[in-house]
């Protein structure tokens, strides 16, 4: 691989990473604890959209994210030649 | 055939069962000992880290402590959880991708150090603690079916089963084993969770049951003073910046979870990078299994116990102490050497009224302690949310921001008027 498409695969393997752990914090320490008094006017099942973040949510969204980068990260691998095939 | 017989060979069959897989899987060369030869299908890696990882915190303690303090404890959830976001992202393929058997290898050749590698070495050491903890975990795990044996003697049961194991079946062996022991902990634990939730809440799923109403209304979720913010903590742990000790807490045990040593080196086993974290995702897969169960397990307890302290709700009169139910007036006669018990419950406004209502002419100082509150030159009097009936089933309360914590003078109105009393 250059030093060119090295730096470019680097990037958009940090740009995905950035995405993903902004939305890792954004549904714990966010809608979770800091912006539950936000979401307190959602009912969810006798309480509020916050702490069903806190209690499930968080914990749903953390596996879609996995998913999605070990996805994403695949493509990006492909894309570059690096892949391990 | 008596209990006991009964118990010895369902908990002999499971450790017949760990050492078999253990003497079917025995390591024959160092990649298949440190690594299980690198051949440990993604999926059947998340579940072996699953069962790892998971000790007696997750399968035992838990649900108890989510049932007891709420929301709050909400941090174990998303911290354990949270930090496989962090390892699958940032640890475990960069650490498969380098392509060696152990992280002091890896530490040592990555700073081109020998000394680097010695200290990683030592640092290891550290975790003996952690491995005693271990051992203790699992015998409480495995053993708990069998209290005729001894904390010491079945210790050493746990020692040898796991040194077994471990030396002949290497991390193959353990991965298999793992698996197994996944299998029969998950079914252990949400068993009785599904057919509590089926009668609780008449649904199937205890995910669902969380939030769906029972016989009498309540949601689980909604158990009196559960899924409030803080009810009647003193103000100390609100300020100065209310709930950064939530953020900082779940923040450490996120960050304490990718970096435990036993679970970094289960992705060494995985045959790509692409497998490890793929495998990151299953392990949380498994791991959600029981966590989105425990605070549902922890809920219904809590709402259970609730509604039968307080048949007529909980600003009714509480069940006389006399009349409650068997099973706690056994257990705090015979509860096991340092487990709290009846002392506990002091610190759970709720639970507490049942103790005192009655009894040492509690009533009548909750009540005289109320009406101080509510003169007009008490100090904390009309601020706002201070309420002077502030009560942790005051539904208006329910679900605020740290709504049903009303302070004055540094101290929570609700611990004063019920908490404080005992």
């Amino acid at each position: 691989m250059s030093d060119k498409s090295a730096s470019a695969y680097w990037a958009a393997n940090i740009r995905l990473i950035t995405i993903c752990l902004v939305i890792w914090a954004l549904v714990s320490f966010g809608f979770g604890i800091i912006l539950r008094p936000l979401l307190s006017g959602i009912p969810v099942g006798g309480t509020d959209l916050g702490f069903w973040f806190a209690q499930q949510g968080s914990i749903l969204t953390f596996l879609v994210l996995i998913f999605f980068y070990a996805a994403r990260m695949n493509k990006i691998d492909r894309e570059f030649g690096v892949d391990e095939q | 055939m008596d209990q006991f017989t009964l118990n010895l060979i369902v908990v002999g069959l499971s450790f017949a069962l760990y050492i078999g897989i253990a003497i079917w899987a025995r390591a024959g060369s160092t990649s298949e000992f440190y690594a299980a030869n690198r051949g440990v299908h993604p999926v059947l890696n998340g579940m072996a880290t699953a069962a790892d990882w998971m000790s007696a915190a997750s399968f035992i303690s838990m649900a108890g402590i989510i049932a007891f303090v709420g929301y709050d404890n909400s941090t174990y959830l998303m911290g354990w959880t949270g930090g496989y976001v962090l390892l699958a992202l940032l640890l475990a393929p960069y650490l498969r991708k380098f392509g060696r058997f152990t992280v002091p290898d890896f530490i040592g050749d990555r700073f081109y150090s020998q000394t680097a590698r010695i200290v990683a070495v030592i640092a290891l050491f550290r975790h003996l603690d952690h491995l005693c903890d271990r051992s203790d975990g699992w015998r409480r795990c495995r053993l708990l079916a069998l209290p005729e044996v001894s904390s010491s003697t079945g210790l050493w049961i746990a020692a040898a089963v796991v040194f077994v194991y471990a030396v002949l079946g290497g991390m193959k062996g353990i991965t298999y084993t793992q698996v197994a022991q996944y299998c029969v902990l998950i079914v252990a634990y949400t068993i009785p969770a599904i057919f509590i939730s089926l009668q609780l809440t008449g649904s199937f799923l205890p995910q669902i049951g969380l939030f769906s109403a029972d016989a009498s209304g309540t949601p689980a979720a909604d158990a009196p003073g559960w899924s409030a913010d803080r009810p009647g903590l003193p103000v100390v742990y609100r300020t100065p910046f209310e709930h950064l000790d939530m953020v900082l807490f779940t923040m450490a045990l996120m960050i304490g979870t990718a970096g435990l040593p036993h679970v970094i080196i289960r992705f060494f086993t995985v045959p790509k990078v692409s497998d490890a974290r793929a495998s990151a995702g299953w392990a949380l897969v498994f791991i959600a299994l029981l966590y989105t169960v425990a605070p549902a397990v922890g809920a219904m307890a809590r709402l259970n116990i609730i509604n039968t302290i307080y048949p007529n709700g909980v600003d009714g009169t509480p069940l006389a102490y006399a009349d409650q139910p068997a099973w706690m007036t056994n257990w705090e006669k015979h509860r096991p050497a340092g487990v709290r018990g009846q002392e506990r419950r002091r610190s759970d406004p709720v639970l507490q009224r049942h103790r005192c209502d009655g009894r040492h002419g509690c009533r009548a100082r909750l009540e005289r302690q109320r009406d101080d509150h509510l003169q007009p030159g008490h100090p904390g009097a009309g601020e706002p949310g201070n309420r002077g009936s502030a009560r942790l089933g005051d539904r208006a309360d329910r679900g605020r921001w740290s709504g049903s914590g009303p302070v004055h003078g540094g101290r929570p109105v609700a611990g004063d008027l019920v908490g404080g009393v005992a």
